[in-house]
């Protein structure tokens, strides 16, 4: 099959690399590797850089170089033992453990893979991978959002992208030329943060808003990621803020139970209620709308005491519903 | 990935790794190395005609195919040069880098210490030293009141214990008592969940952790067989997360701040109308769809089934009522 030969050749040109210790020439390989004997100039010239490229693909580091600097024929070409192979790892019996856990992490298959063959790596130097000790926790890591596999190869390899992106609400989506810094996952979603090179800032982008393909807007390696750059910061300005403000909620007695499990107190309420029976709690909040939103999704068994603006906001919901189209 | 580039990678796996041993047998080959073991036959028959390349044959490297086709086993010599596996590439690594970090975020404190070091090791064998995996950040949500209740549950599953749970269920705005037979602990999203056969329900269930108001250990050992036997995890996942089959299709309308429903609660299909967007979706507990429109009110309008729809009127007119005349 071609497919094996080339393998093979692919196989034989990284060990002749590997094995010299001075830098093989071009007219060097074509005669000792049998699948370049036969070609022409032109055909053994297009083999053997589509050649390097597969290698150098695979993490091969491929040096070129000449011991005779003034002759540009002799330039050559080598695979450094050192720098080709895996240094030396030992893991004790627990942390090959965590290992066979970490290979179960990525729900990704993409990303699984590229777990898998680091794995295959470590069985090959002698790492004893345990797929079943320790009793911990399994997370799982998945990434469901279409455009996360090209960004995830775009941040690795520091290439600029461009893709359509729809903000939250907005009905059409908007072409971005964006700097990939970093990935974020966030409560089970992924973020893209990164230089947005029209707007001239950073941003952060939701994936699931990307809109069909990513493109690639320049080279690998174009760009560099600032020094500073605190991706778990960033990450903590997705997660719910500090409350700033406490709300006073009456509540039937019994329910409400997401409120009653924040609440800072609970006691009896006085004074003017709606007829029943009726508990006020004080519930703390950071953001009055996420609060009326909350208090909306109880229906009649929450009603807000103060503050008056998230009262009338209530109030003003709940009439549009009423009165809306059925 | 070229069909001959990934052929390779696994050939510069398998020759280190036979060579660090003496005779081994197929499946085993197999099964170390996560690839079958009819593929493993084929790479060692394109193997066979690689080599230091040379005059003639060269030097080949050898592969006892008498064995392989008599005792089933694979050796392989004359392949020194390839006693090492290939380094990590900086993706491999990111990706491993990543899976231990979820982990270690998932993990109470007193593992830290064994996968941190894992980390530290990885990340030295790795081509860039791991730095391409700080451009990735892992948040977990937030584990603080949960790893209690973690740590309880993953004693009871080592000890095969029944459980006893106190949960709310935030559809019905309701905590529960019920005796459990935990089955696996596991995150999806970003949020942990534990698996269990539910002896109030009757049936297999998930419990999101931070739902879990209280969690006993019983003295009861559980009834139900050993879990996970045989089933990947995607196809729990998928018997998870998927609804149940007597779940009811309902279609619901979302105007612009409602429009983030879309984003957030798993569907079927969106499509966008003159009034808005429009979903398809399935509903196992029709209050949790009630309350759901409810707390987008009045963005989000229940299309279909029409006795929700006009049950969501119903709520709506008697929170209004309990704010007294406008």
């Amino acid at each position: 099959m071609a497919s094996d030969e080339k393998t093979e050749r692919l196989l034989n040109l990284l060990i002749t690399l590997l094995v010299s210790r001075t830098y093989v020439t071009k007219d060097r390989l074509r005669v000792v590797i049998e699948g370049y004997r036969d070609l022409d100039d032109a055909a053994f010239e297009k083999k053997f850089e589509r050649d390097k490229d597969e290698l150098r693909a695979l993490g091969v580091p491929i040096e070129i170089g000449s011991h005779e600097p003034y002759f540009d024929d002799a330039v050559g070409y080598r695979v450094r033992p050192d720098a080709f192979a895996l240094p030396d790892i030992e893991l004790t019996a627990d942390e090959a453990a965590v290992v066979g856990l970490a290979a179960r992490v990525w729900q990704h298959a993409g990303l699984a893979a590229r777990t898998g063959d680091a794995l295959r790596k470590l069985t090959a130097a002698g790492v004893e991978v345990d797929r079943s000790a320790l009793d911990i926790a399994q997370p799982r890591l998945d990434a469901t959002e279409p455009a996360f596999a090209d960004l995830w190869d775009a941040t690795q390899r520091r290439m600029p992208v461009t893709f359509a992106y729809r903000r939250s609400g907005a009905a059409e989506a908007s072409a971005r030329t964006v700097r990939p810094w970093g990935l974020v996952s966030s409560q089970g979603r992924w973020y893209l943060a990164g230089f947005d090179v029209d707007r001239d800032d950073t941003r952060i982008f939701r994936l699931s808003r990307i809109e069909g393909a990513v493109r690639r807007a320049g080279r690998p390696g174009s760009f560099t990621v600032p020094d500073d750059l605190d991706l778990r910061s960033l990450t903590r300005t997705l997660l719910p803020t500090e409350p700033v403000a406490e709300a006073r909620l009456l509540v039937r007695p019994g329910a409400g139970l997401g409120l009653r499990a924040r609440a800072s107190e609970v006691r009896a309420a006085t004074g003017a209620t709606p007829p029943g029976e009726w508990e006020e709690l004080r519930v703390p909040y950071a953001r009055e709308d996420a609060l009326v939103d909350e208090v909306l999704s109880y229906g009649p068994v929450v009603v807000v005491r103060d503050p008056e603006s998230a009262r009338a906001a209530v109030v003003r919901r709940l009439t549009s519903v009423v009165e809306g189209p059925a | 990935m070229s069909s001959a580039r990934a052929q390779l990678a696994r050939m510069l796996a398998l020759v280190p790794y036979l060579q660090r041993r003496e005779a081994v047998p197929l499946e085993e080959v197999a099964r170390d190395l996560g690839v079958s073991a009819d593929q493993v036959v084929r790479d060692l028959n394109v193997l066979w005609f690689c080599g230091l390349p040379g005059l003639g044959m060269g030097d080949l490297i050898e592969v006892d195919m008498d064995a392989l086709d008599g005792e089933g086993v694979v050796r392989v010599s004359n392949a020194d040069y390839l006693s090492r596996p290939l380094r990590l590439r900086a993706d491999e690594a990111s990706a491993l880098l990543v899976a231990l970090q979820t982990l270690r975020a998932t993990t109470p404190a007193d593992q830290h210490g064994v996968i941190d070091s894992v980390i530290g090791k990885i990340a030295a064998a790795a081509e860039d030293g791991g730095a391409h995996a700080d451009q990735v950040a892992v948040q977990v949500a937030d584990a603080g009141a949960e790893v209690e209740v973690r740590d309880r549950l993953e004693r009871a599953l080592a000890d095969r214990r029944q459980v006893r749970l106190t949960y709310h269920v935030p559809s019905r705005d309701e905590v529960t008592e019920r005796v459990v037979d935990p089955l696996g602990l596991l995150v999806h999203d970003g949020r942990a969940y534990l698996r269990a056969w539910c002896h109030l329900a009757g049936g297999e269930r998930r419990f999101r952790l931070d739902r879990v108001r209280a969690a006993v250990v019983l003295g009861s050992t559980v009834s139900s067989p050993r879990p996970d036997a045989g089933a990947s995890p995607a196809e729990l996942d998928e018997a998870i997360f998927t609804p149940a089959p007597e779940a009811g299709t309902a279609r619901l309308l979302l105007a612009g701040p409602a429009r983030w429903v879309a984003d957030y609660v798993p569907h079927e299909g969106a499509r966008e109308t003159d009034e808005g967007l429009e979903v398809t979706l399935r509903v196992g507990d029709p209050r949790w769809l009630e309350r759901l429109v409810l707390q987008c009110a009045p963005h989000a309008r229940v299309l279909e089934p029409t006795t929700v729809a006009r049950r969501v009127r119903e709520l709506a007119a008697a929170s209004l009522e309990l704010y007294g005349p406008a």
